[in-house]
């Protein structure tokens, strides 16, 4: 330690000069490489938008199934998916169910069960929804159905997001 | 707080003899550019060391996004050097540092040549230097398919030429390397892919291992 408090050593001087320098460099160095790293958790990932699906004129009140294309873009590779959804009409409502079973994510089927012809059923484990998708009480699914984004324009259908409903 | 915690790890592991052991050695003044300033020709192994050092990492790093498949090799390529953000500068790093560590160790291996520090005792590091130098002249030969565009094949297409006009062993060398008599392609890439980041890596940590021992055993060679 030196004999006033304000000087600073030789060999403190060194330390912190070549700390700060090399510390320096080797940020310069890791910057780009960390940030690389976790780029895919800050790149923002743009929706794919609304996807035309359907005439509404084939819509009733009993949900129908529709088949529609979306385009995957899974960093450099891009691939078509088919998505589907049951849609029906409720008096000027539209409302268009995801087929995925909120019980363990298997595909239900609008009366796929023969016995509950108006009731979506998911083959898996017996899980039961409503028309409304509301799930049946005592069975395993524990939430209602999600529902599509749901846009109507020149007489087509377009689905968006998937939103759970709350 | 640093200062306690390595203390107290100190405390049960005595690490402090250890690093001393390794890093805390005089350095001899002939060997130092704060007395002659000729004497940076002294830095170059260490400067090829620290290359190697910082292409590890951002090869380490490149992995992340790069696959080795004839298909996607470039498209991963691709999507590094425009999608990800500094992935740019990341293949800069590994690219521009491939040729510094070859220029660095070139260097280094002129002033061991023209001071004669290969002379008696150091015969042997004179050896494993060279080994060295073909070990990285494989990592660059290696590493230049990666990428897989036009300039990378027609490169590995010659370099593979050049292996086959070795005398009898020519044609299996070939196979051996490219995975197929004849084509250029799927098994090349996998094959160059492996041994660019699991077999020469290896085989680069054992010889410096054995290099770095050697210049601690008989130290630096004396001045002129």
């Amino acid at each position: 330690m030196p004999d006033n408090d304000n000087k600073v050593t030789r060999r403190q001087f060194l330390n912190y000069t070549l700390m700060g320098v090399g510390g320096f460099m080797a940020a310069g160095m890791l910057t780009p490489m960390i940030r690389a790293a976790i780029d895919p958790v800050l790149k923002v990932k743009e929706d794919s938008g609304f996807i035309p699906v359907g005439d509404i004129k084939d819509l009733t009140n009993e949900p129908k199934r529709f088949d529609f294309k979306v385009t995957v873009q899974d960093a450099w590779h891009k691939s078509e998916e088919t998505n589907t959804a049951w849609i029906y009409k409720d008096n000027d409502k539209i409302i268009a169910h995801s087929p995925q079973c909120k019980h363990l994510g298997c595909v239900v089927n609008w009366a796929g069960d023969p016995n509950k012809p108006n009731q979506y059923f998911c083959p898996c484990h017996n899980g039961y929804y409503e028309k409304d998708g509301t799930n049946v009480p005592n069975t395993p699914p524990i939430a209602p159905l999600d529902r599509f984004e749901v846009d109507v324009k020149d007489g087509t259908i377009y689905l968006g997001k998937i939103i759970p409903v709350a | 707080m640093l200062k306690k915690l390595y203390d107290w790890i100190d405390e049960r592991l005595e690490v402090t003899p250890m690093w001393r052991d390794i890093a805390d050695h005089e350095v001899p003044e002939h060997v130092n550019p704060a007395h002659h300033f000729s004497a940076f020709v002294y830095c170059f192994g260490g400067l090829t060391f620290f290359i190697i050092l910082i292409q590890f990492l951002s090869g380490m790093f490149l992995t992340l996004y790069y696959v080795p498949d004839i298909e996607n090799a470039w498209k991963s390529v691709y999507y590094l050097q425009n999608e990800v953000a500094f992935g740019k500068i990341v293949r800069a790093m590994h690219h521009w540092g491939a040729s510094l560590a070859l220029v660095m160790m070139f260097l280094h291996m002129l002033r061991v040549y023209f001071q004669g520090a290969y002379k008696k005792p150091r015969e042997l590091n004179w050896i494993i230097g060279v080994l060295l130098f073909i070990i990285m002249l494989a990592f660059g030969f290696t590493g230049y398919l990666l990428p897989w565009d036009m300039k990378a094949v027609m490169a590995t297409k010659v370099g593979l030429q050049i292996a086959e006009q070795s005398p009898l062993i020519g044609g299996v060398l070939k196979t051996l390397l490219s995975g197929d008599p004849t084509i250029i392609g799927a098994l090349t890439l996998t094959r160059f892919f492996a041994i660019h980041v699991f077999f020469l890596p290896a085989a680069l940590i054992g010889l410096l291992v054995l290099h770095f021992y050697m210049i601690r055993k008989q130290g630096i060679s004396g001045p002129l």
